[in-house]
C-alpha cells in the first residue's frame, strides 16, 4: 500500500520481549477489581527490597489530563476521540515515563496498560483492529497481571468504598445502554470483562483471582514477581537506598 | 472517484456513511501556499450559487485546539504524541463538524486533511505505515487539491508575509543551524512527501506559483463537475 520508505530500525512490539535492562510489570482489570491496591503493595515490597521502582498510571499525563477532563465534563467525547485521547496520554507517558526508566534498568510498575484500551475501546464500538494498530509502538511487558473479579463484587467494592458514586464514562453512560447509572455500569463493565477474557490468553496475561483476600493475592503476586526477577540485577542507584544515605550523612564523620 | 463513500482504513464501525449527501473537498499543501485565501474565495463562489458550505481547519477543534497550543509551547519530542494529538483534533472535527454537515448536504472545504499528518509523521519517522493506520477512521474526500510550490519561492513568500516560525521550520528536528536553513530542509522534505502521495491518493495538483486568479479558476473548473454529477445533491434552485 504505502510507498517504500526510508529504512527504519523495527521498533520493539507487543509480541516480542523488549531489549531494555529494566523490567515492566503491569496490572489490568475492571474498576473495583483491586488491581491498584495490589500494585501499590507490590511497589512497597520492591522498594523495601532495594529495587529502583518507577510507578506510572493510566490517563495521568499532564498534557492530556485537562483535555480529557474537559471533554468528559461537557460529554463531548465520542468513542474515537475517547480512544485517541487515551492513546495520546499513553504515548506521552511511554516516551517520558516508561522508556527512560526501563533503559536505565529500573522496575517500572504500570497501573493499566494498552490492554485497557483494547478491552474498553472495543466495547465502546471502535474497530478492534484499529485500536491494536494505534498502540503499535508499545512494548511487551515482562509481566502482565489481570485481576479477574465478578461484576457484583466490583460494584460492591466501588459503592461501599471511598468512591461514593459511579462516574458517567466509567459507567459507559455515553453509550446509552441504560438511563440508570448502576445498571449501565453493570452492563458496560460486564462487556469489558468479556473482552478481557477474550484477549487474556492471546496476549499472555496472568489471571489473578481477585475475589481472594488482599494479602493472599499479594503473596501469589510476590512469588511470581520474585521468580521473574531472578535473573534481574538491579542497579544500585541512590534512589532505593535513600534511608541508608540519610543515616550515613549524619552518623558518620566526613571522609578525610 | 468511486461511487460509494468510504473510509481510509478500519473506519468508524458505529457510523454509516450511506446518508452523506454533501461533498468533501480538501486543500493540501505546505505552509504559506495560500490555502486559506483560496478556500475563502471558493466558499464565497459556492454560496453565491446557493450551496451550503462549511470550512474546517487543522487544529481548530473545540476539544483540542487549546491542548495543541499548550503542547507546542513545551516541546513534544516524540512523534507518537505529536501525531496522536492531531489525530484527536481531526476525529473531533470529523464527528462533530464534517460528517454532520455532509449528512445535511453541505459542501465541506477542509483546510489541510490527513495528508498533512501523513507527510509530517513520515518526515519525522521515515515510517509511513503507522500514521495511515491511525487515520484509518477518516473519510476519503471527493476531491483533494494539492497546491504545489517549490521551496525557494515558498521561502521568499513566507519571509514576506508572517516570517518563519519554529514549527513551520521543523526546528524540533534539528535539520539546520538556523531558522532559514531548517525551514528550507524541512519544507523540502514535506514537499517531497506530498509529491510521493500525489499518485497514491490521486491529488489534483495546482501550481501555487501562478497568479491567484488563475489558481482559483483551476480549482473552480475541477469542482464544477463534482456539483453536477455524483451523488444526490440539493439543487439550489428547486430546494425550498
Amino acid at each position: 500500500m504505502s510507498p517504500p520508505g526510508t529504512a527504519v530500525a523495527p521498533l520493539p512490539t507487543l509480541s516480542q520481549p523488549h531489549p531494555y535492562p529494566g523490567k515492566l510489570i503491569i496490572v489490568e482489570g475492571i474498576d473495583g477489581s483491586g488491581k491498584s491496591t495490589q500494585l501499590q503493595l507490590l511497589e512497597k515490597w520492591l522498594a523495601a527490597k532495594g529495587f529502583n521502582v518507577f510507578f506510572t498510571e493510566w490517563n495521568s499525563s499532564q498534557l492530556v489530563r485537562e483535555t480529557t477532563k474537559r471533554g468528559k465534563k461537557s460529554k463531548a467525547l465520542t468513542p474515537t476521540t475517547f480512544s485517541l485521547l487515551h492513546a495520546t496520554d499513553f504515548a506521552n507517558r511511554f516516551y517520558h515515563d516508561i522508556l527512560p526508566p526501563l533503559k536505565a534498568g529500573m522496575v517500572v510498575l504500570a497501573d493499566r496498560y494498552v490492554y485497557t484500551a483494547f478491552a474498553r475501546d472495543a466495547v465502546r464500538g471502535v474497530s478492534r483492529a484499529w485500536v491494536r494498530k494505534l498502540y503499535n509502538f508499545a512494548i511487551q511487558p515482562d509481566m502482565a497481571f489481570y485481576f479477574k473479579v465478578p461484576i457484583e463484587v466490583a460494584i460492591d467494592r466501588l459503592l461501599g468504598g471511598t468512591r461514593a458514586q459511579l462516574k458517567y464514562y466509567e459507567a459507559g453512560m455515553d453509550l446509552g445502554i441504560s438511563q440508570d447509572l448502576e445498571e449501565s455500569f453493570r452492563i458496560f463493565q460486564s462487556r469489558i470483562l468479556a473482552e478481557y477474557e477474550k484477549i487474556g490468553d492471546e496476549l499472555g496475561l496472568i489471571t489473578m483471582d481477585a475475589t481472594k483476600e488482599i494479602e493472599e493475592q499479594q503473596n501469589v503476586m510476590r512469588k511470581l514477581v520474585s521468580k521473574a526477577l531472578e535473573d534481574y540485577k538491579p542497579k544500585r542507584g541512590t534512589h532505593g537506598r535513600r534511608e541508608t544515605l540519610f543515616w550515613r550523612r549524619f552518623a558518620l564523620p566526613k571522609p578525610e | 472517484m468511486g461511487d460509494a463513500r468510504r473510509y481510509f482504513g478500519d473506519g468508524l464501525p458505529y457510523l454509516s456513511l450511506n446518508d452523506l449527501k454533501g461533498k468533501l473537498i480538501a486543500v493540501e499543501g505546505t505552509d504559506g501556499v495560500g490555502r486559506s485565501t483560496h478556500i475563502a474565495l471558493l466558499q464565497e463562489w459556492l454560496e453565491v450559487q446557493g450551496y451550503g458550505v462549511i470550512t474546517t481547519g487543522w487544529t481548530r477543534s473545540n476539544l483540542m485546539s487549546k491542548t495543541i497550543e499548550v503542547a507546542k509551547q513545551g516541546n513534544i519530542l516524540d512523534r507518537w504524541s505529536f501525531s496522536l494529538l492531531y489525530a484527536t483534533d481531526f476525529a473531533d472535527r470529523l464527528e462533530h463538524q464534517i460528517i454532520p454537515a455532509m449528512r445535511s448536504g453541505f459542501i465541506v472545504l477542509a483546510d489541510r486533511y490527513v495528508y498533512t499528518a501523513f507527510a509530517r509523521d513520515a518526515v519525522r519517522s521515515g515510517d509511513r505505515g503507522w500514521i495511515r493506520d491511525v487515520f484509518g477512521f477518516a473519510v476519503v474526500p471527493d476531491l483533494v487539491f494539492y497546491l504545489r510550490i517549490d521551496v525557494d519561492t515558498l521561502a521568499l513568500r513566507v519571509i514576506e508575509s508572517n516570517g518563519m516560525n519554529y514549527w513551520e521550520s521543523g526546528m524540533d528536528l534539528k535539520l539546520g543551524n538556523d531558522l532559514y536553513d531548517s525551514f528550507k530542509k524541512y519544507q523540502s522534505l514535506l514537499i517531497e512527501e506530498f509529491d510521493k502521495m500525489t499518485e497514491e491518493y490521486s491529488f489534483e495538483v495546482v501550481d501555487a506559483r501562478k497568479p491567484p486568479e488563475e489558481i482559483q479558476e483551476a480549482l473552480r473548473s475541477r469542482i464544477e463537475p463534482l456539483l453536477k454529477n455524483g451523488r444526490p445533491f440539493p439543487n439550489p434552485s428547486s430546494a425550498s
